[in-house]
Parts: C-alpha cells; structure tokens; sequence
C-alpha cells in the first residue's frame, strides 16, 4: 500500500477530465483570437518612430496563454520534478532573453530600411 | 546458475534459463537499465533529456520567428499584403486538428499508464489521422501559392501586389491598395519565411508520423502497456512542442496583420 503510494507521488497520472477540459479551453482560445483578428485594436504611439499596435499583442498573448496550457498539463510540467521545472523555465527565460535583445536592437535603429 | 549448467540439465534448461535472466536483472523489471538506481530515476533523467533537446528545438525555430519579426517590422507594408494571402479558414481549420491531435496523444499517453492496450491503439491511431489530415491541408494551401506563383525563386510573381484589383478573390476581402514596385518585390522575402517556418514545421509532423507508425505497430505487439511508457511519454512531449510551434505561426503568419 505504501509503495504503491509512493509509486503514486512519483509518477501522477493526469486524468482524461484534466486533458479535456484544457481541450476545451485551447478550441475557446482558438475561436478568440481568430475572432480578435477581425476587428482593429489600435495602436499606442509610445514614442515618435516608435509605435504598439495592440493587435499582434492580444494574438501572442493568446498564444501564449495556449502554450501554457500545453506545457502544464499535456507536457506534465505541472506535475514533473522541480528539475524539470526549473530548466524549462530557465531555458524560456534564455529564449526571451535572445529574441528580446536582438528585437530590442534591430527596432531603435534604423539600419537595413531601403 | 550458471548457463552450463543450464543445458546440463537438459529438460529443465528453459525454466532455468528463465531464473539466470531473473537474476541478472536482480530486483528490477528487465526495462531498467543497469546504470540506474531505479525506474524513477530512469524516468526522470529521459524525461529531463527530451527537455533539454526540446529546448534546442525552441532556439531552432526561435531563430525563425526573430527573423520574421525583424522582415516584418523592415517591410511592414509587404508582409501585411503577402500574409492577406493565406487563408483563415484553412488556417484555423488546421489549427483545432493539431490541438484536437495533441488531446488523443496525451489520451495515449493515459492509455498507456492505465495500461489498456485497446485504447491505447485507437488513441495512437486518431493521432496519427490527425497529423496526415494536417499535412493534407497544409499540401492544399501550398499549392495555391504553386499556382499563383508565390513560391520564391525564378517563377515568383508580384502581380497580386503590384495590382490587387487582378487577384479577386483576395481583393474582395481587404480591397489593399496596390504596392510600389520595390515594396512589392519584399513580399516574396514574406513568402520565404513563410514557406521555411511552415515547411521546417510539417518535416518535424512527419518525422513524428514516421515515429507514430513505429509505435502503433509496436503497440499493437504490447509494448508501453507494461509499466514502461517512457517512450509513449516522450514522444508525446515532442508531438506537443510541434504542436506549440504551429499556435505561434498561426498567430503570427495568418492573425496579426489581418483586421
């Protein structure tokens, strides 16, 4: 009884009620963002030259809100090992790190503009 | 007991041979392998290596999106005009199969823990359905762009930018306004990044398909549904990441310069 407890804590099972509620919730996701993609959300001059147009936010916002999803629960992320949790957080966090500098660089300048 | 004395005995060598390779194995299922504590810390490492080469993918495919993001931002005009060429319907038709293919695989991955053989199979087999439905539509929507001449390279056409009003049907929906020949020429950099995101997304699909029919036969002889779902297991964490790629290049290749 014991071993089979911890047999339990080691390896969770995640409950087909789980996978199809996040099912669910991703199709909902889907429907929203093509939906938002439909109507123009304006844009944020935040500074001259230097404009947010809130449409491409609200689809990765989206986006990532479904990858979470994904990541949790069908990759088991929730319920892995804090090693596991720490190195896809760690790895995310180098992939923000990468894009967002470079994204950072090639947007303030005005080099490669014909 | 040794295997000489296993044959030795003739009439009793195969129980015999069955108690060496019990002992040989000592405590453990014959599916651990020896340079492990235990089968947690088997599953744990294999797991935590799938993780580490999924993170080699996001940095692959994340070299993609930057660069696309970078096109997009230099020629903004071009890649909004390009991208009002791929279609929504099939777009998001795509998408609920790949979400809809995720769902039968963690349904494996359950099937194979709860170990029903049964259903195992037909989740195996729902995904791999999905996964060709997948690539089926994606076929139909590059060959629009063969027909159009939206492929890059010497047969590539600006027609559709530099004049609209001569694509109808693309015309009836966002009325663009036509393109100055240089800006124009940039759509064919769009199609570029488009094809080379999309295309190194549906090779990962099929390399996964080819591993799904390894498994499905595999299965099908009663393997995973011993206790050992290891490979079920990661296999479906790569099956998701391909999954995950595609909701960022929908969002990104047919949403954002929509409206």
């Amino acid at each position: 009884m014991s071993e089979q407890h911890e047999q339990e804590h080691e390896h969770h099972i995640v409950s087909p009620v789980t996978y199809m509620i996040i099912f669910g919730a991703l199709l909902v996701g889907t429907a929203l963002t093509v939906l938002a993609s439909y109507f123009d959300l304006g844009e944020w001059h935040i500074a001259p030259g230097l404009t947010l147009f809130w449409n491409p936010v609200v689809a990765l916002a989206i986006a990532t809100t479904k990858m979470m999803l994904v990541v949790l629960f069908f990759m088991h992320v929730k319920y892995s090992s804090k090693l596991t949790k720490l190195t896809v957080a760690a790895g995310f966090f180098m992939f923000l790190v990468l894009v967002g500098m470079t994204l950072a660089d090639y947007f303030t300048r005005a080099w490669g503009r014909w | 007991m040794s295997d000489s004395t296993a044959i030795a005995n003739g009439g009793q060598a195969l129980s015999n041979s069955a108690n060496t390779a019990n002992s040989a194995h000592g405590e453990h299922p014959p599916y651990q392998r020896h340079h492990f504590a235990s089968v947690e810390q088997q599953a744990d490492t294999t797991n935590f290596a799938m993780w580490l080469f999924l993170l080699t993918e996001i940095m692959f495919f994340g070299g993609l999106f930057t660069s696309y993001l970078i096109m997009r931002n230099w020629y903004y005009q071009a890649f909004v005009d390009a991208s009002h060429q791929l279609s929504i319907f099939w777009g998001t038709g795509n998408t609920v199969v790949l979400i809809a293919s995720s769902f039968t695989m963690a349904m494996s991955v359950w099937s194979a823990e709860m170990k029903r053989r049964k259903s195992l199979l037909i989740y195996l087999c729902l995904t791999l359905v999905f996964g060709l439905t997948f690539l089926g539509i994606k076929g139909i929507e590059w060959h629009e762009k063969w027909e159009k001449h939206h492929i890059p390279g010497a047969h590539y056409s600006v027609q559709s930018f530099l004049n609209p009003q001569s694509d109808p049907e693309v015309y009836k929906e966002y009325q663009d306004k036509p393109l100055p020949p240089d800006a124009a020429q940039k759509t064919e950099e769009y199609f570029f990044l488009y094809f080379a995101m999309t295309g190194m997304h549906a090779l990962h699909m099929v390399i996964g398909i080819g591993i799904l029919v390894f498994m499905i036969f595999r299965a099908k002889a009663g393997a995973y549904t011993t206790g050992h779902v290891t490979f079920v297991e990661n296999f479906g964490l790569y099956w998701h990441f391909v999954d995950i790629i595609w909701i960022y290049l929908f969002a990104l290749l047919y949403l954002i310069s929509r409206h």
